[in-house]
């Protein structure tokens, strides 16, 4: 008797539910778009090749979950239950590392397809080919949702990163200058 | 801190968040709806092969 690949699909829920809040940037939608993905995978296992990448296969499904339905629902729920940025808990930062708000609200401003490309390439480990393929688009137009999506990044944390020593020093220095001025 | 130093540390920290905001999910406990759906969707399917093989079993006795 082989495997059946139905077994496999729980190791991913983690997994989908990470995607699934890339997307929507909102829990209890993705809890939802993870369900009806669920069942539609569950529904047409047959479609799926064993041997073949189940994640990369689950989170095909997924996307076109989202974009088929749950993009419409954005608005509806966003001052709504499970709004991640609205809710987050701050983890402390002690080593000057970004705060997870200031990145998820950043984040928050990027296209749906650009948030796609980035969680694919830069946290599930896809390789470019792999995710142009899921997302049913060319090699490269994956990185230039990448490229676009880092540098509105770069650019939205840079002008919200007010490096504290640098401002105290520019006080002092204020100071000093008007100091010396009076003088 | 120069003005590219900064902006190199800030791509390194998207690097880092956007694997963090990730496995911070893909990490935590699954909610239960999830997983009962999968038990749900398992118990339907075997009821209905039992119900399969009843149907053949009673073809077979005709």
């Amino acid at each position: 008797m082989t495997a059946d690949p139905k077994d496999e699909l729980v190791e991913h829920l983690g997994a989908m539910r990470a995607f699934a809040i890339s997307l929507t940037r909102n829990t209890a939608l993705a809890d939802d778009m993870v369900q009806d993905a669920v069942v539609k995978a569950w529904s047409k296992i047959d479609s799926f090749q064993p041997g073949t990448n189940m994640r990369a296969w689950l989170f095909t499904i997924l996307r076109n979950t989202y974009y088929s339905h749950h993009r419409k629902h954005r608005r509806e729920v966003e001052d709504g239950e499970g709004n991640l940025t609205a809710g987050l808990a701050q983890k402390p930062d002690h080593d000057g590392r970004l705060q997870m708000r200031d990145f998820n609200q950043a984040f928050d401003q990027l296209t749906p397809e650009q948030r796609e490309a980035l969680t694919l390439v830069g946290a599930g480990g896809f390789s470019y080919e792999e995710a142009a393929e899921m997302c049913d688009v060319a090699v490269g137009t994956i990185k230039s949702r990448v490229n676009r999506g880092r540098a509105h990044l770069t650019e939205i944390l840079e002008l919200s990163d007010d490096d504290p020593l640098e401002s105290t020093e520019a006080v002092t220095m204020g100071i000093v200058a008007s100091n010396q001025g009076a003088l | 801190m120069s003005r590219a130093d900064r902006t190199s540390r800030i791509e390194q920290e998207i690097e880092q968040n956007l694997k963090r905001a990730f496995d911070d999910v893909a990490d935590q406990e699954v909610p239960s709806r999830l997983t009962d759906l999968l038990a749900q969707l398992r118990s339907k399917e075997t009821d209905r092969s039992q119900q399969d093989a009843k149907d053949e079993g009673d073809a077979n006795d005709s």
